[in-house]
């Protein structure tokens, strides 16, 4: 392969606004989770349980974490970009974080969807 | 006339000499009419006239003396000499490899600012007179234009430190918006193109050391801004 620097992938904008927008998902879950907490009668195990196995606030929850892998996969391939230059060895990692970061959202799935 | 002395430390290297890199500590006498660190270090360089530094204009408008001062990039014919905390610590602009002492290589800075196109593209044909902008129009490019292409901005950001060579970098940036808010230029979206890269514009995180260091007070972690802001309204 010739040696030349290659730059132009156009997903530049799209995850920055991504990244903005899961943010702004994150901190009104935050919101909406203090206040739901704060109304909670009493703090027991059951009072926790009856919280989150609410189906809207596992609808929420689920999207808080979606929101959470997605700016967090934006954010882990930042690093890999500005601190990894071996190609092969960031593409691993680019794969490995996508990998762990899909797989907690099944099991976020798994571990809402039983309460 | 009053004299004091100064202490600095100056980084030195020269390559056809030096193993490696090594910080000296020279004094010197001033008199009250050096003013500012420039003053001073024509006067270093009467006295050691193996020391290079780059100047020209001494007026901070040909940008050629930009090196960083007590750990901040700046203009050394700007900075008053009785703003500095002693001993003044001299070392080129961090980022950009060393020619000798105070000198970097500044390819890999004006690389990027070729990159971005820095003029007008206009395939109109020419009217009979100039090509005319309202005063609004021509109020947009205050705070753009003036960039006098230093380098004390984008080696003094992360960013381009990690990726000199993928990030345009805060004064590319700031100078791509300059010709992308200019109502002159025709070819918008294909600047816009050229930046919609995860490196070229958004390895910016808004560290603003780039706005902290300007020696004409611009601001091109705004104009970076705006070139999201204009992204986003063509994208949705």
């Amino acid at each position: 392969m010739v040696k030349r620097l290659v730059v132009g992938a156009h997903y530049g904008f799209r995850d920055w606004l991504a990244q903005r927008v899961t943010a702004t998902v994150m901190a009104l879950y935050t919101v909406y989770l203090l206040v739901r907490v704060a109304l909670m009668p009493t703090h027991d195990n059951a009072a926790w349980h009856t919280l989150m196995a609410g189906g809207f606030t596992k609808f929420l929850t689920f999207l808080f974490a979606l929101s959470l892998f997605y700016h967090a996969w934006v954010g882990v391939r930042d690093i890999w970009m500005d601190y990894v230059k071996p190609l092969g060895l960031r593409l691993a990692l680019h794969v490995l974080t996508l990998l762990a970061l899909i797989g907690y959202s099944g099991w976020m799935a798994q571990i809402l969807w039983r309460l | 006339m009053a004299t004091r002395t100064l202490n600095f430390k100056i980084y030195r290297y020269d390559p056809d000499k030096d193993a490696s890199p090594y910080m000296q500590d020279i004094s010197i006498e001033i008199d009250s009419t050096d003013r500012k660190l420039l003053d001073v270090l024509v006067k270093l360089k009467a006295k050691d006239d193996s020391l290079a530094f780059r100047r020209s204009c001494r007026e901070g408008v040909c940008g050629s003396d930009a090196m960083n001062i007590n750990g901040k990039n700046g203009l050394a014919c700007l900075t008053e000499i009785d703003s500095l905390a002693q001993p003044i610590v001299l070392r080129p602009l961090p980022g950009l490899p060393v020619i000798r002492d105070l000198i970097v290589d500044m390819t890999q800075f004006f690389k990027q600012y070729h990159s971005i196109k820095p003029y007008v593209v206009n395939n109109s044909p020419a009217p009979e007179k100039e090509r005319l902008q309202t005063p609004e129009e021509r109020e947009e490019l205050n705070g753009l234009y003036e960039c006098i292409l230093c380098a004390c901005c984008s080696t003094s950001c992360p960013s381009f430190w990690w990726n000199p060579d993928k990030f345009v970098g805060p004064a590319g940036l700031l100078a791509a918006y300059r010709f992308i808010a200019d109502t002159r230029d025709e070819v918008t979206n294909e600047r816009l193109d050229n930046l919609e890269d995860p490196y070229r514009l958004f390895r910016c995180h808004t560290i603003m050391n780039c706005v902290d260091v300007c020696p004409k007070h611009l601001n091109p972690t705004k104009a970076i801004g705006k070139i999201k802001e204009l992204m986003l309204s063509r994208a949705v």
